[in-house]
């Protein structure tokens, strides 16, 4: 780990000033991310500034019957939430399916979003890797690939993006609420919130330097029957293999997003057209453009299947 | 004292304290957090350095250059270590790997270099500022690759023959009525104890003292000695409390060797702890394997071939991975065959790891029981105690010390419900949930070896035994308590059992399930010998001298223990050693797992619902510490059926998931209850107290056992550990 000149803010505007205008600046949450990166040296802020003094940690109801999540929420208080769980059950399932308990405490709902995608070789500077080293190649592809991405990925880069969190606020339409050194806000809707690797896996989404999360905010209520079925290879404390989060109406109609398989969290809103002829011809159009290594292309009938299990779990509900 | 006739009827006999479930005698002080680890030892010495390994970034090659001026000059660095100013190193006499790279490196995150500083912060940031140039060179990282062309290993002090064979193997193999051949694939495997090594060196002088984790105390001064070149008697290690060793701290690697070089160089106490990514590819693990089993059957299920041929892989000099062992032992069978070869891997250093070459090699060996009883359409239990055998396979005139295997077999099924197990596969279903029940053997070696001990009594009565024995989690301080409580007729509160320190008597250590047995023969002849001095003292000497309830008794006179030790302690050291019965007998411990599991039919999810294992390993100590070594087992086998696997990225050489995010063992929700009967056996031709070991016993078969489940469950055969969804999903039903 480098060492590193530490402050702490008590605004939004001037911790997003204060993180525009310091070379190697970074913002700290909970820490059960950046932390980890920062001892491996995969991160190497110089400065960090803490966050965790706003007061972001509310979750309120808005102008429309929405509900809007601070940046500092933890995801154990977001998952526990009665209205989250009454109205975005697959918010809760999706958060207490990710992790453990002690890391759900400390973890905030920025931090979440924001928390770097996984892959092995990622972890070990000494491997090349396009995303931590840009231009230095990819020792997953042609490697161990059996965990990462199927979709969305590029010749440069294949992880996945681990949040199950994000998974299920795609499959909401969740919106990231943002703000600049300049105190300027914006919204930006979760499907524009990842960016794809292309040419540049270093780059995961679509902030700009300084931009501060202040918040997540949900759309009203959208009823049915909210799931989300995480596979893995051990019961809990892994990151998806497949998951799969699901809003089914009776009437067979619903959202699905995907996560484990793509550098974000995987949902063609067309492909949602064939839910009601089932979870083949949906899965199908959702993964055409799947290009799995040998070792990942079991996740491609592992979503159709996962799929076909949540579709039969709605049914029964 | 010598032990070379079985047992005879001794005070351990009289079960007052050694048989009771005896709740941990240091578990308040290990729940409590007031046990102190190799790194915890804070107030002694004040004023520690702390260290920093710098692994190495290549697999194989040389380091061509290293440059440790910009670390030296960092805030807090006291010293910077590498082969060029550590002085000459030697091998220690267990593992065969260099616990400092260079010119050479033998392997990925050997060491390269130590930075000590006066702060951790300080030591892990100035270890980025070292600077090496490698030269690479090709190295050999694929087991499979040299699977045709890797020869049969010489024969090393572990691991029996590896060649043996009995009658006719090939003819009467082609000659069966039914056959089976195939290929059996285990991955290596990491330890991931939850203490990572560490070790805090101290030098007085030129005396060497450490706390550390370590097994064996005195192969541990041993192989530290003669790694630095200084005289064995000059070492001191002390390792009270274990966080889990699993055989992965036998005897000294990097950290103690690296503590000590380290605290040489800064004239300070050194603590250092490897730091867990590390840990993978610098410490040695237990290797792949690729297995191939021939069985030859009658129609009536009668063995009459049995072959196994093994590969493994090491470093060059490395041992091999003797999963053949059990083969050996297990099945009747005239015609036999074995064979263990081994590949020069440039990967860490493979060896030990809880019940070495059985565990992997049962993985293999029970599937194939099971396969084998499908052809033959024979209930796989039928099938075990069809080919039962009470005498050694290899020489019949060699009878089995004890032998309770069918009655696990019985015991198991009765109790597990067997009899409900639909033989025919994939058709039980639960919902969405398929259901399988599957059965394997357990077989691991009994050995037993010399031991020693130190006991003294006070005058209050209490009596402190002192060896070199450790506890890495499995209950010795426990069962050496309570063997020295019966001994001299006291309860478990006066016995102060002392562990964990290379100046206490020699034992085996924490390895090859041989310590409970060992150590407890050991605390018996010196409480043999105190049985004695106490008698002495008090001036009794007639035979029938009884010692109970903290006196000593004879017709009906009556002292109480302590006043042997009225005018100071008594203190008296002895050893157990032992005549030539481990030749005479073939001993072993034996036991039957028993596993019900679900397979999600949707996405191929594999949970297991119950597990029971039967085990018949000699007197049981204690039933609760035992217990808790079984389901440690138990619960091991499941991540070895289910997860564990260090992936060896074969072109860049090394194991790439090296954490505990990427390797992957079994957390609660995988574990359900786990259930275990001891089969009431007493093992006379082992020691005084007819006990056995089973630590490792508790883990082989487990996996095999539930490999078998899913095939029942699903009917779908997976040969290649673990058994992941990847493997079977493509032949599940379909369900959309
Ligand atoms: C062992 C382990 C297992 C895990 N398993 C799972 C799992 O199964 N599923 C899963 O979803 N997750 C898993 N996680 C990840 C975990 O959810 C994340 O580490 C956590 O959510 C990150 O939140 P944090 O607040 O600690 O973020 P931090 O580590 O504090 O920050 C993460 C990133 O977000 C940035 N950041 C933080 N707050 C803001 C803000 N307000 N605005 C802009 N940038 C900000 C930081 O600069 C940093 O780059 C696991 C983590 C660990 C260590
Ligand atoms: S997949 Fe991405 S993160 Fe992994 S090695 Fe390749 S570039 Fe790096």
């Amino acid at each position: 780990m480098r060492s590193f000149t530490f402050e702490r803010v008590t605004s939004a505007q001037e911790a997003a000033a204060k993180a525009q205008a310091t070379p190697g600046a970074k913002f700290i949450a909970g820490g059960t991310n950046l932390l980890d990166l920062m001892k491996l040296e995969i991160e190497t802020p110089q400065h960090l500034i803490d966050v965790n003094g706003l007061k972001f940690d509310k979750i309120e109801k808005t102008e429309d019957g929405g509900l809007r999540i601070g940046a500092l929420v933890r995801n154990t208080a977001l998952a526990a939430d009665m209205r989250v769980r009454r109205d975005y059950g697959v918010l809760s399932r999706a958060l207490l399916a990710g992790a453990s308990g002690q890391l759900r405490n400390k973890a905030t709902t920025a931090g979440n979003l924001l928390q770097r995608t996984r892959c092995p070789y990622f972890y070990d500077t000494n491997q090349p890797c396009n995303k931590r080293n840009p231009g230095s190649g990819c020792a997953a592809i042609a490697g161990y690939s059996r965990q990462l991405g199927v979709i969305g990925v590029s010749e440069a880069c294949i992880a996945t993006n681990p949040s199950d969190m994000a998974v299920a606020m795609r499959a909401l339409d969740a919106e990231v609420e943002i703000i600049d050194a300049s105190g300027r806000t914006r919204k930006i809707p979760i499907a524009d919130f990842y960016r794809l690797p292309g040419d540049t896996p270093d780059v995961e989404t679509a902030l700009s330097s300084g931009e501060l999360i202040t918040a997540v905010t949900l759309p009203p209520p959208l009823g049915g029957t909210h799931l989300y079925k995480k596979v893995r290879d051990r019961a809990s404390y892994a990151f998806a293999l497949v998951s799969v989060a699901a809003v089914m109406q009776r009437d067979g109609t619903g959202r699905v997003a995907v996560g484990g398989v793509a550098p974000k969290p995987w949902r063609i809103e067309k492909a949602e057209a064939e839910l009601r002829v089932g979870a083949k011809p949906f899965s199908a159009r959702l993964l055409a453009d799947a290009k799995p290594t040998k070792e990942n292309a079991f996740k491609v009938p592992l979503v159709e299947r996962t799929v076909a299990a949540v579709m039969h779990e709605a049914r029964q509900k | 004292m010598k032990f070379d006739t079985p047992a005879t009827p001794n005070p351990i006999d009289r079960l007052r304290v050694v048989g009771k479930p005896h709740d941990r005698v240091e578990g308040r002080l290990k729940t409590t957090g007031a046990a102190t680890y190799a790194y915890e030892h804070h107030s002694v010495p004040s004023d520690p350095a702390y260290g920093y390994v710098v692994g190495a970034a290549i697999p194989k090659g040389r380091i061509k250059s290293i440059d440790i001026a910009r670390a030296k000059a960092a805030q807090g660095v006291i010293a910077v270590i590498s082969h060029e100013n550590a002085g000459p190193l030697a091998k220690g006499e267990f593992y065969t790997q260099r616990f400092l790279a260079g010119p050479e490196v033998d392997h990925y995150h050997q060491v390269a270099a130590l930075v000590v500083a006066e702060t951790f912060e300080q030591a892990r940031s100035a270890a980025s500022l070292v600077r090496i140039d490698y030269l690479k060179s090709d190295g050999s990282f694929d087991l499979e690759a040299q699977k045709r062309t890797a020869p049969v290993a010489k024969q090393g002090p572990y691991g029996g023959p590896t060649e043996t064979a009995v009658g006719d193997f090939a003819g009467a193999f082609a000659a069966s009525a039914v056959k089976l051949d195939e290929t059996y694939t285990t991955p290596d495997q990491a330890h991931a104890m939850m203490e990572p090594h560490a070790t805090m060196a101290i030098w007085e002088g030129d005396k060497l003292t450490c706390w550390t984790s370590i097994q064996q105390m005195n192969w541990g001064t041993r192989d530290l000695a003669k790694t630095l070149g200084i005289p064995k008697e000059n070492v001191r290690l002390i390792s009270p409390y274990i966080g889990g060793g699993f055989g992965g701290k036998g005897t000294a690697q990097s950290d103690l060797v690296m503590a000590a070089l380290g605290a040489r160089a800064a004239r300070r106490p050194v603590k250092l702890a490897l730091q867990r990514p590390l840990m993978f590819n610098n410490l040695i693990h237990r290797p792949a394997t690729i297995q191939r089993i021939q069985i030859g059957a009658n129609l009536d299920g009668k063995i009459i071939a049995i072959g196994h041929e093994s590969l493994s892989g090491n470093l060059r000099g490395g041992r091999t991975e003797p999963t053949t062992l059990s083969t050996r032992a297990l099945y009747a069978g005239a015609n036999r065959m074995t064979r263990v070869r081994l590949a020069v891997l440039d990967l860490a250093e493979g060896n030990a790891m809880r019940a070495p070459g059985e565990a992997p090699g049962m993985m293999a060996l029970e599937i194939a029981m099971d396969e084998m009883a499908e052809k033959l359409e024979m209930d796989p239990v039928r099938l075990r105690i069809l080919n039962d055998t009470q005498v050694d396979p290899e020489k019949p005139e060699r009878p089995f010390s004890s032998r309770r295997f069918v009655e696990c077999l019985e015991t198991g099924a009765g109790q597990f419900g067997w009899s409900n197990r639909n033989a025919t596969p994939g058709k039980v279903r639960d919902g969405r949930w398929f259901v399988g029940m599957g059965m394997a053997a357990a077989i691991r070696g009994a050995p037993i070896s010399k031991s020693g001990a130190r006991v003294r009594l006070d005058s209050g009565g209490v009596v402190t035994v002192e060896t070199d024995m450790t506890d890495i989690g499995t209950g010795s301080y426990t069962i050496v308590a309570q063997t020295a409580a019966e001994m001299m007729g006291v309860s478990i509160d006066k016995v102060v059992a002392k562990l964990g320190d290379s100046t206490f008597p020699e034992t085996p250590g924490s390895g090859g399930q041989q310590g409970a047995p060992s150590v407890t023969a050991g605390v018996y002849a010196a409480c043999a010998k105190l049985r004695e001095a106490v008698a002495q003292k008090l001036g009794f000497n007639s035979v029938d001298l009884v010692f109970a309830d903290g006196e000593v008794r004879s017709g009906n006179r009556a002292v109480p223990l302590g006043a042997a030790a009225q005018s100071g302690d008594i203190i008296v050291e002895d050893f157990m050693e032992y005549g030539d019965l481990a030749k005479r007998f073939a001993q072993q411990t034996f036991g039957a797992h028993f596993a019900e599991v679900a397979v999600d039919s949707f996405t191929g999810e594999i949970r297991v619902r119950r597990m029971l294992a039967v085990c018949a390993a000699g007197r049981i100590l204690n039933p609760k510490t035992a217990r808790s070594q079984v389901i440690g087992g138990m619960t091991m086998g499941i991540g070895a059926a289910l997860m564990e696997e260090m992936v060896v990225d074969t072109r860049f050489g090394f194991f790439v998931n090296h954490d505990l995010a990427g390797y992957e063992v079994p957390v609660h929700a995988d574990v359900p209850h786990l259930d275990v009967i001891f089969i009431d056996e007493l093992d006379p031709t082992m020691s005084p107290l007819q006990a056995k070991g089973l630590g490792e016993l508790g883990l082989t078969g487990v996996a095999a056992a539930v490999a078998n489940a899913i095939y029942n469950a699903t009917g779908v055969r997976v040969r290649e550990y673990p058994v992941t969804l990847d493997k079977f999903l493509a032949a599940l039903p379909d369900v959309t």
